[in-house]
């Protein structure tokens, strides 16, 4: 067995209440890219988190490269040459991408020879970043690079990538398969963890797939089809959401010249935006977070106001109103950030169900809350959308991320919105649930209601959008018909060669 | 009004006096920022450190000793800080106001026996040649240690700050508590050390206050010296020369002034005593209108580390 080069026997891990991992073993081979499949909460993180030393298996060991391996820290398994590149909560934002280096690496050299270094290595593998950059000013691609390089500076045996393609564009996408295949035909072996069927059918040599923290299944993914692979991970089959053609009625929601500076210092401003949305339409927003999503919605929302006449609703202007009125109005809105923003974390489904559903709900009479109300509105929406949870009175905190978006989402779906402008409503939500929030606005849209939908999940609005535009730096392309458009074109748009132009003047 | 009687000579050399303690509690304040954590209790560590420092000071008779025994007994204070916030994850601002009161009552606790003593007094340091040149030695090169100790200590942060890679941990910690635990750094001990530190420092300078400037203990005598150096952190924008800066403007604006009322100038005396918080704040505040602010994005958050 000397081709293999980290093999997991047994790995047991049980947290309070749910057992993470039930008994994994993975083989992966030198030189091999392998798939790990799964659906939020299938016990993924965990596995990886073991391999990485930063959480210890109850029962069950490794063996890397013949030997046993237990790291105790990330630090160790650094050492042992297993390097990860992770999703989220690894980039310091100020600070440039040198330091965030050196930070990840166990003998950082002399800065000025860490900059030679990371040149040349962004060099040799096509990912071309600047070492005295602020890390908070790059794009999620290029933080994505910084990790990457991280990484291979300290010559990885394994490299671990935790859904890398999220937020990058189509042809980021191509750039980083590339430099994968690079390195895998160096030696290097890739554990690679998705739930994008497609891309591990072409990139990946070989898939294991967990289940509820159970190993599932070993296969080829390149013979097994997107259909086996999906029904291997839920473990029943689903429907793909079905719009009813719905009758495209008049403008409703109608923005003109909507300019807002940055909010915060790594934020960026909205210059000129310009779109309309007609009853029974559903628009997406395509484009990497960080280029006006946040500043877009909050612009809609209400959370910031606008000079005169950019915002029309039904021929209403808008723009200086305020969140409440426009609800009244039918305007209604869910952001990305779940807790925190779509959701108060300490406050229960119920209070978080009055929020927003106070006026049109008539939660609030005459300056008095109607508690009833608020219950039974809040168990609706447990209901319509299959939120598991153990009553309406417990705190949104306590909800898995996938169950408070299908409440946040919900909930605003339930108030029938003339226009609903949501942010990445399927983020970090598993497919099946993905599939049934995607239904429920396409529903949404077929009695009439106008939907904006801004994510970054280009299938998802190739899945459910009538027309389509990119957001990116601020500024938002030409809108267009989704039937017809091909993935290079949208990569084009996501690009920002639409004002190539302007960029150059 | 008799503005001749101002002699600049001793006017520099006693903003330099005055400004030190101040400027002590700051840059150790700073770092404790620099690592994510917001210690309100500066005031309370200053005047514990003031008492012991003296008490120490007139029992043994060394200064030096004293100021061992109050860099100590603030750090020691501290870790109780650090316990609550970073161990027990309690709410850091009601701790350090907590801290602040503690400090104020326990001071005055073991400061009793010692009203009305006098502490044996710092030796002044004469550095050669350069003490010599005039004008310039007297006003500039005749302090005692600590405020020789207290620019080094400035540079010395700076330094750490910039070049090392401790310091590079220190910053990566209070930027980011959660990316810092994924790559494997030690998130709570990195804030612990910072808070001994940043305890440590303001020991230091409220010594200096009872050892050095006032050479007696009276109940209370830091007089909100802990709050301007907390305020002086934040607008330096957490940044070592422009706390170094805050601090000698608050220092120089506060000598100037009673000088001003020495010399009968014909402004308001309230105003006057006012001046030097109301300068400093203005100056640090024109200073940090451009640019970044820089707080470390993780300041003041809770971290626990799951998973």
């Amino acid at each position: 067995m000397d081709d293999i080069l980290l093999e997991l026997n047994g790995l047991t891990k049980a947290y309070p209440g749910v057992i993470a991992n039930d008994d994994v073993s993975v083989s992966i081979r030198r030189g091999e890219i392998h798939a790990l499949l799964g659906e939020n909460g299938a016990g993924k993180s965990t596995l990886v988190k073991m391999i990485y030393g930063l959480v210890k298996p109850d029962a069950g060991g490794m063996r890397l490269a013949g030997n046993t391996f237990a790291p105790q820290d990330p630090r160790s398994a650094r050492d042992a040459g297993v390097a990860m590149v992770f999703q989220h909560f690894s980039l310091f934002n100020a600070l440039t991408v040198a330091e965030n280096i050196a930070l990840g690496m166990e003998n950082p050299p002399k800065p000025r020879d860490l900059a030679a270094r990371i040149l040349d290595v962004s060099q040799s593998y096509g990912l071309p970043l600047n070492p005295d950059r602020t890390v908070g000013t790059l794009s999620a691609g290029e933080r994505q690079r910084v990790e990457i390089i991280r990484c291979l500076l300290q010559d990885p045996r394994l490299l671990i990538m935790d859904e890398p393609t999220s937020v990058l564009t189509p042809q980021e996408v191509d750039i980083l398969f590339t430099t994968l295949r690079q390195l895998k035909s160096e030696g290097t072996s890739i554990l690679y963890i998705s739930h994008k069927l497609e891309e591990i059918r072409t990139l990946c040599d070989t898939a294991t797939i967990l289940r509820g923290g159970k190993k599932v299944g070993t296969c080829t993914p390149a013979d097994t089809t997107a259909r086996e692979l999906a029904e291997m991970m839920v473990g029943a089959s689903f429907a793909a959401p079905k719009g009813t053609q719905a009758k495209l009625g008049a403008a409703v929601l109608e923005v003109t010249g909507l300019s807002l500076p940055a909010m915060d210092a790594f934020g960026s401003m909205l210059h000129d935006i310009t779109f309309s949305v007609r009853t029974g339409e559903v628009m997406g927003i395509g484009g990497v977070a960080g280029n006006g999503q946040d500043e877009l919605l909050m612009a809609l929302s209400g959370e910031h106001t606008s000079k005169p006449g950019s915002v029309l609703l039904s021929g209403e202007d808008l723009s200086a109103k305020g969140p409440q009125y426009r609800r009244a109005q039918g305007l209604l809105s869910g952001p990305e950030e779940r807790l925190g923003h779509a959701a108060v974390p300490d406050m229960s489904l119920i209070e978080n169900a009055a929020l927003t559903g106070a006026y049109r709900k008539q939660i609030v009479q005459a300056g008095f809350l109607n508690w009833h109300r608020a219950r039974r509105f809040a168990e609706d929406i447990i209901q319509a959308f299959d939120v598991r949870t153990p009553g309406p009175g417990v705190a949104a905190r306590a909800l898995s991320g996938g169950n408070l978006q299908k409440f946040v989402v919900g909930r605003e779906i339930l108030m029938e919105p003339k226009v609903l402008i949501i942010n990445q409503p399927t983020w970090g939500v598993d497919a099946a649930a993905a599939a049934s929030i995607r239904q429920a606005l396409l529903d949404l849209a077929a009695r009439g209601a106008a939907i904006v939908v801004i994510s970054q999940d280009l299938d998802e609005l190739i899945e459910i959008s009538d027309t389509f535009a990119a957001l990116t730096a601020g500024r938002l392309s030409d809108v267009q018909k989704m039937q017809g458009l091909d993935l290079d074109q949208i990569g084009l748009m996501l690009g920002g060669a639409h004002d190539l132009d302007a960029a150059h003047a | 009004m008799d503005l001749s009687s101002i002699n600049p000579v001793l006017l520099i050399a006693s903003i330099m006096l005055s400004a030190t303690p101040i400027l002590l509690a700051a840059i150790g304040e700073m770092v404790v920022e620099k690592s994510g954590v917001l210690n309100l209790g500066v005031e309370g560590m200053m005047i514990t450190g003031a008492v012991v420092g003296f008490a120490i000071a007139v029992n043994t008779g060394s200064p030096g000793l004293g100021f061992v025994a109050a860099a100590m007994a603030s750090a020691v204070l501290s870790l109780s800080f650090g316990i609550l916030t970073q161990v027990l994850l309690a709410n850091q601002v009601a701790t350090g106001l907590g801290l602040t009161l503690v400090g104020l009552g326990l001071s005055a606790l073991i400061g009793t026996p010692y009203v009305g003593l006098k502490s044996p007094s710092v030796p002044k340091v004469e550095i050669p040649l350069l003490s010599d040149i005039p004008v310039l030695g007297p006003m500039l090169f005749s302090h005692d240690l600590m405020v020789y100790f207290s620019l080094f200590l400035v540079a010395a942060v700076w330094a750490v700050l910039k070049f090392t890679r401790i310091g590079l941990i220190l910053r990566a910690v209070g930027e980011s508590h959660d990316a810092a635990h994924a790559l494997g750094y030690k998130v709570v001990r990195v804030r612990m050390a910072a808070i001994f530190f940043g305890g440590a420092c303001a020991g230091l300078g409220g010594a200096y206050l009872g050892l050095a400037r006032v050479l007696q203990w009276t109940e209370g005598m830091t007089a909100g010296a802990g709050w301007i150096a907390l305020a002086i952190v934040v607008f330096a924008s957490w940044r070592p020369w422009r706390v170094l800066i805050g601090a000698y403007l608050f220092g120089g604006v506060s000598v100037l002034q009673l000088n001003l009322q020495a010399a009968d100038v014909a402004v308001p005396v309230a105003l006057l005593s006012m001046s030097p918080y109301l300068i400093t704040i203005l100056v640090l505040i024109i200073i940090s209108a451009r640019g970044a602010h820089g707080a470390p994005a993780s300041l003041g958050r809770i971290f626990h580390a799951s998973g």
